[in-house]
């Protein structure tokens, strides 16, 4: 059923620190790895040994200059899907392949019903649809639908397969919808932004921003060196340091 | 790491499972609980050398999925982006099948598949003819393996000085300058302590092979908040997330540190505590210029160094717990006159020409920018100085009530080693971080056991002169303390081919792989017989002047031979070396094998404690392939090498595995520490345990011991530490570590440079040692600035590593080529439009070794005068499973065919290797370049191109498409 | 927008043949053009065939056209599904008018009404069709007031000229139909015209900083996931160089519009079959006319995700 529902019991979704994100890759072939095998098997590759590669991947990471009056500042930025709350791959789908999850906001797309028609991903303004040539198919990031249940992993490891890998701890996930979450908290401390916020999809993921030169770090307001005065510079300096 | 530390490195709240993991019921049909695996295999990853921990998850007999082991000290539950791609790897169809037997011409890439008997009586015939002869003939060098330990020990067995592994193309410079200066260094053999450090500084990395920690670390500081400072030409990577990134002018670090040096000193911000504690500084050096002890250090009888003491007014044991040493002043001890080694440093960098105006030009950074980041170390050191409560005893004996810190902590590698200069500025780092008082305190940079040792450790390079039949009288490598440790002739000629150990490159502790061919092709210092080769792409990505290289490889002399005889080599892969090897013995996956990361060897200690680790076969080698280690124990065998045959010559070890098992290298010391002992009780020292490996894999593949708190910090004078490093067997004694702010051995060999001692550089290079054999750090132009007219190549050339790529493996893994399959040039938008270059356009890169092509992305995170590009993407057509028209054989390039391999001729028409002239570290980064549009009808494809290697028989077909995963899914449904 | 022929060719086939369609079932079922057979076959032929043949072709974009009729389900959200619907229910009244106006020689009555019936269905598709791309909020040349009306009147407009040249074929051209076919093409170029000029002005707040949620300044790629392209630019992220599309446009207006209009204005002028033949090719030119501006309303969309790859 292509129509969304009215609102979810959870949100879940990730949170993506660029501030920490080095753009190492682990998440996005931590994620090809699971989900290779996992709910939407296979991400087909095309071509992968030759000069027109194109694979299916449910997670992809850009490299920015983002330059400001402050400076510049290199990004890394990972692009999944932000499993929308109000999201238009869902709703112009014509089969009902589509569809947002009412318990836990999920957005997933049924295979079996899909007809391969792309106008799902002709309505994400985010890229985060990735059809399958070989099968015919639109897939899509699942947030690990088959992880995060999965009674066949240790509970520990119940979490996106992306956030376990992350080598900077730059992932999270959770849920959005509860303000008590401890993913909602950190949005709430980072001031973490919604991407495209002005198209109105409302996604549950949230991005943390670079903190700007200077509020990023604590900062070390250190009193300018002065050289040694008294007699005998340096040196001298020295030798009443140890007579003492 | 702190000891407490939650189960895995992503252990935030906002990165635990949901409070309730039950699935909601969607009634969407959705399988929210798949079963995932068979089976789970722990074992260490190899997709590179930082040697994770892997949980390897087997469905159907094939690898479903490869995640990081939770508990592992290493990665601590994360995995890198080459990590997970392992699978790819492992069925890369690029893997080896069966060994092969040259049938083309060298470089055809045509063979014929043989026997493994075939093949190890090949071998075995040709090695042990040379041993009857001249063993130096053999020449074994060895890239990317961790199995060191048991390589050098065949070759000592075997009875050949020509040996090493790649270290010397490495970062040697980092190892050398650590071990010479503070008896450990950077690499992956000492951390920041990430869990107290208040201000990082990165000199010149991308990724290095700590790859997981670091991140992990760096996660930690943004967590904290603490400052990360950058110092790099490039803004990538780790570089793009630190507060304060500094574009340094390639090669100029040296400089930059010496300067800051230079005001701490001024404003008197050093640690003098720390200084006569732990370092040689109070250290009496005779001044009496013409004498042979100038420069040495002035000692007593019993050869203990002296320092003089301010308030017995006289001259004392150095070391003397007691002493009240001076560290400046003039001193006349046993008729000679000393200065202490500080009063030297002093004199020597409070100098104005170190001053932050005089260098900030050639450094490209601004002298208020120093001035500021001196400022800065100066404070968070003294200013916030931590302290944990815990008591502790130093090797004197007295206690200390609590643990003192200051939380600077610093990490450097290839950005500084790979330079011409880069064995002086190691130096300059470590003597900086010992005067804040930095050195394995909280906060600052820890060592890992089994360092540090003593400053050079020893034993010395043994093979210096090689007799048939008779194995060396210990490693091909070691550290010199003096010319009379060098490894060369009477005439002062190397006797080793790579020239290691020879005045051209004293201090080479890790060899120089990258001259072997050269040397090798022209018998200089003498012809050889046979290369042996094990995991290194010498015929592409590890060889400079990749062109000459493959010429030189395939060369043949007037009888029509080639020049170098006959050629080995051990791949798992068909990377472009293969095709030049003779016989080529095809290794096994990382997978399908028995590896041990041995103490002996890299380790995967960290700061809190020692550790080694193993691999062992998860899945079984569906090709006729043999792990190279085994390979090798059974060649060792066939030749009768004494320690790889019992008395009556039959084989001592089966193989590998039971090599690592039974292997000592002294009585009760083996490839293992852990689980040592009968019944498994001991570890460092004890009998072998026959169950020591299922003792690993029942521990997910590792062993490691954690320190007791009062352990973990001042490991260079920590009684508790030291004695435990006497147990394990990590350093003889329980004596303090001295660091070496002035290194006596290098003055030894300027004294011989004098004229002084038995042993004497030739006239030709007494020069070279006079200049570099400096005991205090100093700063000089990396070689090709001063050899190239720098208007005509005003640029730098670089490589990074990409974090997803590991060398040029990562090309055949179907998963990360597409993320990276064409390796661009990036330049600064300045510079383009200097050039009238825009983005994309295709370029010629030319230096004065030749020129390549490829295609420019601007960027303005680059310091204006350097271009860089992602390093050993480009290959050759033919090699690595890749179809002909894959962008890394077409527009991708390798910046290697214009780095040269020798430095200009010098005054003599001398040529040397284009290394670093103190330990011979190859100068990758040295390169000049200059880059030119190039015509139209060029663009769009790179060049040179070389000719298509032909494919070796029964090769796996590379798939048009790849349905990786598709039958677990399948097998699923029906399943379900 | 990737201009895949097979979705190019759908818009302007479907265009036409409900406008055709539509405009039949008005004159027919009232009567204002005699239920003739061979010109009603001939007539309801074009139209049902063109739709056909641009339903054909659509599902030709599928990756599981065998699939197709799971699309029917989901007309309460979809306007693909809503169209999918519209365009098949509209075959039950065309077919019953189609029965009653070509083979039974009727008009008015129950002919009448489905003749009405089946205007208001082609209508219908060709609003839901238009509602497809006029919904899609990450192509701004697409999401504006201008999508939905530019569909009907380019239905009309084709529909009207089509219809023109079959009267005057038949040697029954009405000059209530000719002034209609040469208002509709004068209001389809006016319209056209006007889009272009809102789209060329059109700033859309999306931009690369809004995209990556990096506040201020700019922002630029320098780096993709990967080297090769993938589904996201091989369908999205076509670009059109600036000269070319100038071109095409001229091109488009001379054939879709200029050319149309003024043959449509000397066939007032025209004997038949002078007149007749006029008519046809004004049709055959501005077919082919709106292929190009079709081509060109996909060629110059510009996608969101592009942002993410600085195009
Ligand atoms: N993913 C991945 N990890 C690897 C490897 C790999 O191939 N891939 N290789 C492993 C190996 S063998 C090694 S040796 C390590 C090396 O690890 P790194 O030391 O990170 O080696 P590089 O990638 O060469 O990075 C050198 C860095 O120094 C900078 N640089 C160059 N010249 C200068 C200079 O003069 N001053 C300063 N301050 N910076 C400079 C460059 O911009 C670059 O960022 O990585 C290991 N880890
Ligand atoms: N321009 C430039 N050149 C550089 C560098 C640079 O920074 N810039 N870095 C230099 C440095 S630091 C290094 S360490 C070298 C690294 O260069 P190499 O030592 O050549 O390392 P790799 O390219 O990884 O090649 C290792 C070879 O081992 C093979 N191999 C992989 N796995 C196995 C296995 O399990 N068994 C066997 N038997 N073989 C295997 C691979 O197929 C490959 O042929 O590159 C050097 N070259
Ligand atoms: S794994 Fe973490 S650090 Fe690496 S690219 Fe992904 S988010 Fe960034
Ligand atoms: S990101 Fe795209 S695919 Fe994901 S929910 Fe939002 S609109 Fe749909
Ligand atoms: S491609 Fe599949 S999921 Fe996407 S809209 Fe069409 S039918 Fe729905
Ligand atoms: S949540 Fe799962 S599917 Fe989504 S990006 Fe992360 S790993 Fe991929
Ligand atoms: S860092 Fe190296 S060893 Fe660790 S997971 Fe990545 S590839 Fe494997
Ligand atoms: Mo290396």
């Amino acid at each position: 059923m292509t129509c969304l529902p009215a609102q979810t019991e959870k949100k879940l979704g990730l949170v993506i620190d660029l501030d920490t994100c080095v753009g190492c890759q682990a998440c996005v072939t931590a994620c090809k790895e699971w989900n290779a095998g996992g709910h939407m098997a296979p991400l087909t590759d095309i071509d992968p040994y030759g000069g027109h590669a194109d694979g299916v991947w449910f997670n992809r990471v850009h490299s920015y200059e983002h330059t400001t009056e402050q400076g510049g500042r290199t990004v890394n930025f990972p692009r999944s899907c932000l499993h929308c709350e109000q999201p238009a791959c869902v709703t112009v789908c014509p089969t009902g392949a589509s569809y947002k999850r009412a318990s836990d906001g999920i957005v997933l797309v049924d295979e079996d019903k899909c007809i391969g028609c792309k106008l799902c991903s002709w309505a994400c303004p985010y890229g985060a649809r990735e059809f399958d040539t070989d099968v015919g198919v639109m897939k899509k990031c699942t947030l690990c639908v088959d992880r995060i249940y999965n009674d066949n992993l240790a509970v520990e490891d119940r979490v996106p397969a992306c956030v376990a890998a992350c080598p900077t701890s730059a992932r999270h996930f959770g849920d959005l919808g509860d303000p008590a979450s401890a993913i909602s908290q950190l949005v709430e401390e980072r001031g973490g932004v919604a991407l495209m916020p002005e198209l109105g999809y409302r996604p549950t993921n949230r991005y943390l921003p670079p903190r700007a030169r200077g509020e990023r770090a604590a900062k070390v307001d250190a009193p300018a060196l002065e050289p040694i005065r008294g007699e005998g510079g340096f040196l001298g300096w020295i030798d009443r340091m140890l007579s003492n | 790491m702190s000891k407490a530390a939650p189960r895995g490195a992503n252990s935030a709240p906002s990165q635990q499972p949901l409070a309730d993991t039950q699935a909601p019921n969607e009634g969407d049909g959705v399988e929210t609980s798949p079963g995932v695996c068979d089976r789970v295999a722990k074992t260490t990853c190899y997709m590179c050398a930082c040697r994770c921990g892997i949980d390897v998850h087997i469905k159907d007999g094939k690898v479903r999925y490869i995640n990081g082991n939770k508990d592992h000290p290493v990665n601590r539950g994360v995995i890198c982006g080459k990590g997970s791609a392992g699978i790819m790897q492992h069925y890369s169809p690029a893997r080896l099948r069966k060994p092969l037997l040259r049938s083309g011409p060298r470089g055809s890439g045509e063979f014929r598949e043989i026997e493994w008997d075939e093949a190890l009586t090949i071998a075995t015939e040709r090695l042990s003819a040379i041993r009857r002869t001249d063993p130096k003939k053999l020449a074994f060098f060895t890239g990317r393996d961790q199995s060191q330990s048991l390589t050098g020990w065949w070759a000592s067995k075997f009875g050949t000085p020509n040996f090493a592994a790649h270290g010397g193309f490495c970062s040697v410079n980092m190892a050398a300058g650590g071990l010479y200066t503070i008896g450990g260094s950077f690499w992956e053999f000492g951390e920041p302590d990430w869990d107290n450090t208040k201000y990082f500084m990165l000199f010149g990395v991308a990724e290095d092979h700590d790859s997981n920690p670091i991140k992990i670390g760096l996660g930690k500081l943004k967590a904290r908040g603490a400052k990360v400072v950058s110092i790099n030409p490039c803004r990538t990577g780790y570089n793009a997330i630190a507060d304060d990134w500094i574009g340094i002018r390639p090669g100029t670090d040296g400089l930059f540190v010496l300067a800051l040096v230079h005001e701490l000193l001024k404003a008197g911000r050093v640690d003098l505590d720390y200084l006569l504690r732990y370092t040689n500084a109070p250290v009496l050096v005779v001044q009496e210029p013409g004498s042979a002890d100038d420069g040495l250090f002035a000692r007593d009888d019993a050869g203990n160094p002296l320092a003089w003491d301010r308030v017995a007014k006289t001259a004392v044991n150095a070391s003397d717990p007691n002493a009240k040493p001076a560290l400046t002043g003039n001193y006349t001890v046993n008729g000679s006159r000393c200065v202490p080694v500080f009063q030297l440093v002093a004199d020597r960098y409070l100098d104005g020409s170190y001053s932050p105006d005089a260098v900030a030009a050639r450094c490209g950074i601004s002298a208020e920018t120093i001035r500021r980041i001196a400022a800065e170390l100066a404070h968070v050191a003294f200013q916030q100085t931590i302290e944990l409560p815990i008591a502790w005893t130093d090797w004197a004996g007295r206690r200390h009530e609590t643990i003192k810190g200051r939380p600077v902590s610093m990490h450097a590698m290839r950005g500084i080693s790979a330079h011409s200069n880069g064995f002086h500025t190691c130096r300059a780092i470590h003597l900086l971080q010992v005067l804040l008082g930095t050195v394995d305190v909280p906060g600052g940079f820890r060592f890992k056991p089994p360092y540090p040792r003593p400053a050079p450790p020893g034993p010395k390079p043994a093979g210096k002169d090689a007799q048939p039949m008779t194995p060396l009288d210990g490693m091909p490598l070691g550290f010199v303390c003096g010319p009379d440790d060098l490894l060369v002739d009477a005439a002062g000629r190397p006797t080793r081919i790579d020239k290691a150990y020879s005045w051209e490159a004293p201090l080479a502790a890790h060899g120089l792989m990258h001259s072997v061919i050269r040397n090798a092709w022209a018998g200089d210092p003498y012809p050889i017989d046979t290369l042996m080769m094990y995991m290194s792409n010498m015929a592409w990505n590890s060889s400079m002047n990749t062109v000459e290289t493959i010429r030189m490889l395939t060369d043949k002399d007037e009888a029509g031979g080639y020049k170098i005889p006959f050629i080995i080599y051990s791949d798992a892969y068909y990377s472009e070396t293969v095709a030049f090897a003779d016989l080529v013995l095809p290794d096994t996956t990382y997978l399908e094998r028995h590896d041990c990361i041995s103490l002996l060897d890299r380790p995967i200690s960290h700061a809190d404690g020692p550790g080694d680790a193993i691999r062992h076969p998860v899945v079984q080698p569906d090709r006729d392939v043999r792990p190279f280690q085994s390979v090798l124990i059974e060649l060792g065998a066939r030749l009768g090498l004494p320690g790889f045959v019992d008395e009556d010559g039959s084989a001592k070890y089966r193989d590998y595995a039971d090599y690592i098992v039974n292997h000592e290298r002294t009585p009760g010391i083996g490839p293992l520490a852990g689980w040592r002992g009968k019944d498994g009780g001991s570890m460092g020292k004890g009998d072998v345990n026959p169950d020591q490996l299922q003792r690993y894999i029942d521990n997910g593949g590792f062993w490691h011991q954690d320190f007791s708190d009062d352990q973990r910090y001042y490991k260079m004078a920590n009684r508790a530490y030291l004695d435990f490093a006497v147990e394990m067997g990590f350093i003889a004694k329980a004596e303090p570590i001295v660091f070496q702010l002035y290194s006596e051995p290098m003055q030894r060999f300027r004294l011989a440079a004098r004229g002084h001692g038995e042993v004497r550089p030739p006239d030709a290079e007494g020069r070279r040692i006079e200049a570099y054999m400096d005991p205090l750090p100093f700063w000089y132009a990396p070689f090709e600035d001063e050899s190239v007219d720098l208007e005509k190549y005003p640029l730098h050339a670089l490589t990074q590593r990409p974090m997803h790529m590991y060398h040029s493996w990562g090309s055949q893994n179907a998963w990360l080529r597409q993320i990276t399959s064409q390796n661009r040039l990036f330049v600064h938008h300045q510079t383009a439009a200097g050039l009238d270059l825009v983005d994309d356009d295709w370029v010629w890169i030319e230096s004065i070794n030749g020129r390549v092509k490829g295609q420019i992305k601007l960027v303005d995170g680059v310091n204006p005068d350097t271009v860089w590009t992602w390093n050993a993407i480009g290959k050759r057509r033919g090699s690595w499973g890749l179809k002909d028209d894959a962008a890394e054989s077409n527009r991708g390039f390798l910046l290697n065919h214009i780095i040269g391999d020798q430095t200009a001729a010098d005054a003599g028409g001398k040529r040397y290797s284009n290394s670093d002239p103190v330990t011979g570290q190859a100068a990758w980064f040295d390169v000049r370049v200059r880059i030119v549009k190039c015509a139209l009808e060029e663009a769009g494809f790179t060049e040179p191109q070389f000719e298509r290697f032909r494919q070796p028989p029964h090769m796996e077909p590379s798939p048009d498409v790849l349905r990786f995963g598709a039958d677990f899914r399948i097998k699923r449904e029906a399943a379900e | 927008m990737h201009p895949a022929f097979s979705v190019v060719f759908f818009t302007t086939a479907t265009g036409a043949g409900y406008g055709l369609l539509a405009l039949l079932g008005l004159l027919g079922g009232l009567g204002f053009i005699p239920a003739d057979f061979w010109l009603g076959l001939i007539g309801m032929a074009l139209a049902l065939g063109l739709i056909v043949a641009g339903l054909l072709s659509s599902t030709g974009h599928l990756g599981r056209p065998e699939r197709a009729w799971h699309a029917f389900s989901q007309w309460r959200s979809s306007w693909l599904s809503r169209e999918g619907v519209a365009s098949v229910a509209t075959f039950i009244p065309a077919c019953m008018f189609g029965i009653g106006w070509v083979f039974l020689g009727h008009s008015g009555g129950w002919v009448a009404v489905a003749g009405l019936l089946t205007a208001a269905g082609a209508v219908t598709t060709v609003c839901t069709t238009g509602m497809i791309y006029a919904s899609l909020k990450p192509i701004a040349q697409w999401h504006s007031r201008y999508t939905l009306p530019a569909y009907l009147i380019f239905a009309a407009m084709t529909g009207s000229v089509l219809a023109n040249a079959l009267l005057q074929s038949f040697n029954i051209g009405s000059n209530g139909v000719l002034a209609g076919a040469l208002i509709a093409t004068l209001a389809g170029w006016g319209w056209k015209f006007a889009t272009w000029r809102y789209n060329d002005r059109l700033e859309i707040p999306t931009t690369a900083n809004t995209a990556t949620g990096l506040a201020g300044g700019t922002v630029r790629s320098i780096e993709w996931p990967h080297t090769e392209e993938n589904y996201l630019l091989k369908e999205m992220g076509f670009r059109i160089a600036r000269k070319h599309s100038a071109k095409l446009r001229r091109i488009a207006q001379t054939l879709a519009f200029i050319g149309p209009a003024v043959l449509l204005t000397i066939v007032f002028f025209l004997p038949w079959p002078l007149g007749a033949i006029a008519s046809v090719l004004a049709a055959a030119a501005q077919l082919a006319g709106m292929l190009v501006e079709r081509w060109l309303f996909f060629a110059e969309a510009k996608h969101t995700v592009t942002l993410y790859y600085g195009r």
